[in-house]
């Protein structure tokens, strides 16, 4: 479905005031990789990293400076209206619905825009609205909408023309714990009913967690991750936190198999492998515990690591 | 084709639809263009009420020349002149959701935006249209109308076209919109007056690179029957049209060259 190949693109950058200087910014530099058809792929890294330049080369907004991309068995930028009739796309920030418009109209204006089949777009349209419960926004105009509302009609807007694939930049940005919800839900059904193939970029560990099962990271422009998520953690993310509350603060602990990472007052923090079970029991030994919490990395801490891993 | 036009209609339907639900606001924006536009003609009559003619023109002459320019330029505001927004889209990234849809982009971005309001220009236009041909009391013959019914929409291409030329230039600068005016709201005010007016650079600048003399002043020379004061080539006369076509096929290609340097915008 999507074939990349030594993919690149920079900026050419001109700073300063008086004497302009010319600098390049390699945004991303030579990723490959594919995705077949179906999948349901996160893909990830820091702000900056070069997510949101690899969705915009993959769907025609940008011309790559070297490399091959392939999508639908197209060239995004040189055929990019015929593209465009196979493939959705939503950001998070950015608004296609019109502002002013109450949302059904902007529906009607895309189905005439993609020319979809009126049979097609009745069908669409029904289950859209049944699984994303738009019914009752359906005809305040866009401005009114709040951020959950007007996501899901974006969702809505991206899949009316049956796209093969889905391109989706933080779907879940600013939205509630309900919304996040009731978006990936959307997205799981789309994927298995109607095999559409989602790619999808985030800063929210659940969005991969509970949808994906291929992740890619990218960071400073280099693929840096290609492969399952259970794999990732294995590897980066073994390592993990036990925060615990002392009755009354002491020096930093010395227990054998961890290394005490920050002090608070009676609240320390220590990073270990391993089970946690023997690791508390010799905390117990040392000093009287209160209370104790195990915390994971988060997806940010263990790219990092992958980082530096890589370096 | 035609189907592009149905889609044009349907999409700019519904942007004139949502204006009119705010119907004094509209009222009030559409007098105010129409109040603007006829304050501007004021001022042709306030230099004839000190000079009879203006180099070989009389007032009714210049009326003419002013409401060609003006009402094609109106009618361009009309149909294109939501290009001036678009710089905007371009400093916000929001030029990324034309480009992941089936449609050229300069189709989408002109028929997104559209301000119903900027028709007060053309009916002020149309007023000094009709003062102008009152007052030089033509004979009507087959040619003088053709001339006038096909240098509206003529001048109409040639005026769209300069205007996306001028908008290319804010993929690169981002915000190129005042250099653009100079062109666009600067370019009409100079096509309003005869060209043998102006000074012998701005003249074959207006005839041969930003082709505004096009609009109004070589139609109007045939349609006045009034040999070129400057003795250039009658020809020209009736070059318009063929201006029109390469002044489009120019602005065309600005804009494909210019969407392939789009940079987008972060996030």
């Amino acid at each position: 479905m999507i074939e990349v190949e030594r993919l690149s693109k920079q900026f050419v950058v001109r700073r300063g005031r008086v004497r302009r200087e010319r600098v390049v910014v390699k945004a991303v530099r030579e990723i490959s990789f594919n995705v077949a058809r179906g999948e349901l792929l996160g893909y990830l890294g820091p702000n900056g990293a070069g997510k949101s330049t690899t969705i915009k080369m993959l769907t025609g907004i940008l011309v790559p400076s070297s490399g091959r991309v392939s999508v639908a068995g197209l060239d995004p930028s040189r055929r990019r209206v015929e593209l465009a009739r196979r493939i959705g796309a939503m950001f998070g920030q950015r608004v296609q619905l019109w502002w002013d418009l109450p949302l059904a109209d902007s529906f009607d204006l895309l189905r005439h825009i993609y020319r979809v089949p009126a049979d097609r777009y009745r069908a669409n349209l029904a289950r859209f609205r049944e699984v994303l419960e738009l019914d009752p926004f359906l005809q305040t105009p866009v401005r009114q909408l709040s951020l959950g509302q007007r996501i899901r009609g974006e969702l809505t807007a991206a899949m009316l023309h049956d796209p093969e694939l889905l391109f989706l930049d933080e779907p879940t940005i600013g939205l509630d714990v309900v919304a996040k919800q009731r978006v990936r839900e959307f997205l799981v059904d789309i994927n298995r009913e109607r095999g559409v193939t989602v790619l999808l970029t985030t800063h929210d560990l659940g969005d991969i967690e509970r949808l994906c099962t291929r992740l890619l990271v990218i960071d400073r422009g280099t693929l840096i991750w290609d492969g399952g998520i259970a794999e990732l953690r294995e590897r980066y993310g073994s390592e993990r936190t036990l925060v615990v509350d002392l009755e009354e603060p002491v020096p930093p602990l010395r227990i054998e198999g961890a290394e005490v990472e920050r002090v608070e007052g009676p609240r320390q923090w220590l990073r270990f492998h391993g089970p946690a079970a023997d690791l508390t029991a010799r905390v117990a030994q040392e000093a009287r515990l209160v209370d104790l919490q195990i915390t994971e990395p988060d997806i940010e801490e263990i790219v990092r690591r992958i980082y530096s891993a890589g370096n | 084709m035609v189907e592009s036009v149905v889609l044009w209609r349907r999409l700019v339907g519904a942007q004139v639809r949502a204006q009119l639900q705010y119907r004094v606001s509209f009222a009030l924006d559409l007098t105010g263009a129409f109040l603007i536009s006829f304050v501007d003609f004021l001022a042709v009559l306030v230099i004839f009420h000190n000079v009879p003619t203006l180099g070989t023109w009389n007032v009714h002459e210049v009326a003419l020349l002013y409401a060609l320019s003006t009402v094609s330029f109106a009618f361009t505001d009309l149909l294109v002149g939501h290009l001036d927004l678009f710089p905007q889209k371009i400093r916000d990234g929001n030029f990324d959701i034309l480009l992941v849809r089936p449609r050229s982009t300069l189709y989408q971005v002109i028929a997104s935006d559209f301000q119903l309001r900027r028709l007060g220009k053309a009916i002020q236009g149309t007023a000094v249209f009709v003062f102008a041909l009152q007052g030089l009391q033509l004979h009507w013959t087959a040619g003088r109308v053709a001339m006038l019914v096909v240098t509206i929409p003529t001048a109409v291409v040639i005026f769209a076209s300069v205007w996306v030329v001028g908008s290319c230039l804010s993929f690169w600068t981002t915000d190129g919109g005042e250099f653009t005016n100079a062109f666009t709201y600067g370019g009409t005010f100079l096509a309003q007056y005869p060209i043998d007016i102006l000074a012998v650079w701005l003249r074959r600048f207006l005839a041969y690179i930003v082709p505004l003399a096009f609009v109004a002043y070589f139609p109007a020379l045939y349609v006045l029957d009034k040999p070129d004061p400057l003795g250039l080539p009658t020809a020209l006369e009736f070059a318009a049209p063929l201006v029109a076509v390469a002044a489009a096929l120019v602005a065309g290609t600005a804009w494909r060259t210019a969407v392939r340097h789009y940079r987008s915008a972060g996030g």
